[in-house]
């Protein structure tokens, strides 16, 4: 389709597969990376910020602060690695969702399985009498 | 409206994409730039990965103290607010050099590649001191399990903010020697890349081990 005009417009030129068009390519302003400096500092200051007072009450403290995290990491990717809804970053995000996968399967799976062995564990001082 | 944009418009009709067409080389394949970056990204996340395996562990093991000092005997919270602020700053100012170097400025390239390495090095002596003032306290990796998934953790991202450092003062070589060259250019993204998902990773240190630690 638009591939051969492509050749067409080009022909002559001295390019390989893959090679930048020589004008270089769109470049990301300054702008995201400052909306994400702004936004960053500022999860990063109510996470400190909550987590030395008692606004939020105590047992919910690490759901906010993990929130809090999950939301930053967010900011991170979207204003300073650039992945988007672009169709530059289709297979980054496929990529990004896969290693979110094996990422939640490796923690919620341990704690998961080390808290039940805990729970179903002879307390410690009948090991000792076994082992004696 | 060239033929390219009206077949992209096609592809697209909703303009999900922005209306922006997929950035194709003259051979119809993917930019190097992003092939590289999707294969770079591919490494990251597979860092990520291992990371999620010591943020397991460490979470596993943090109430085994073995009659040591707890999290909240150790941590000072104030460091690790300066050692947060030093990254993301560093993060920040990594990303201004990447525009540096895609304008082709060398002022800005150079000098926020700088900046960078500064805050970066701020945030590791802040980290040394703090982990020698710790085994000073006899509160060493061998004191207890969580001591162990203490230092394996924070000490591993360290570790790659080491590593880092030591490729930023690499690429500033790079680009002095050889000039903002194609693959050269791509080594600087790979690098903006690797610095701010150490960034990201930073993140869930502060929050799980510092924060939720410190509150116990």
């Amino acid at each position: 389709m638009s591939h051969s005009d492509d050749t067409d417009r080009l022909a002559g030129a001295d390019t390989a597969p893959g090679d930048e068009p020589f004008d270089g390519y769109e470049t990301e302003g300054i702008g995201s990376y400052l909306i994400g400096l702004v936004l960053a500092t500022l999860l990063t200051i109510v996470a400190f910020f909550i987590s030395r007072t008692t606004l939020v009450w105590e047992p919910s403290l690490p759901v906010a602060l993990s929130v809090l995290a999950i939301a930053q990491m967010g900011v991170h990717l979207a204003f300073f690695l650039h992945i988007g809804t672009g169709p530059d970053s289709v297979n980054n995000v496929m990529a990004l969702a896969f290693g979110v996968l094996i990422v939640l399967l490796v923690m919620a799976g341990s704690l998961w399985i080390m808290s039940h062995l805990n729970q179903n564990m002879m307390p410690m001082d009948q090991i000792m009498q076994m082992q004696r | 409206m060239s033929a390219f944009q009206a077949a992209a418009g096609r592809d697209d009709p909703h303009r999900i994409g922005h209306g922006r067409a997929p950035a194709r080389s003259i051979s119809g394949l993917a930019y190097k730039r992003i092939v590289v970056g999707y294969g770079f990204w591919i490494f990251l996340l597979s860092d990520i990965v291992m990371f999620s395996a010591f943020f397991a562990s460490y979470a596993v093991l943090v109430g085994n103290t073995a009659g040591g000092p707890s999290g909240h005997d150790l941590f000072d919270l104030r460091n690790v607010a300066l050692e947060t602020g030093c990254l993301l700053f560093s993060s920040f100012t990594c990303g201004i050099a990447s525009i540096g170097a895609q304008r082709r400025n060398g002022l800005w390239f150079y000098g926020a590649m700088a900046v960078t390495f500064l805050f970066g090095a701020a945030f590791l002596s802040i980290e040394l001191r703090e982990f020698v003032s710790m085994a000073a306290r006899g509160a060493g990796p061998t004191r207890s399990a969580f001591l162990s998934a203490f230092f394996t953790l924070v000490g591993c991202h360290g570790l790659h903010v080491t590593c880092g450092l030591l490729w930023l003062l690499t690429m500033m070589a790079q680009v002095y020697a050889k000039g903002y060259r194609a693959d050269i250019m791509r080594r600087v993204l790979c690098f903006s890349l690797f610095w701010h998902a150490l960034d990201i990773i930073w993140v869930g240190v502060f929050t799980v081990v510092y924060l939720m630690g410190a509150e116990r």
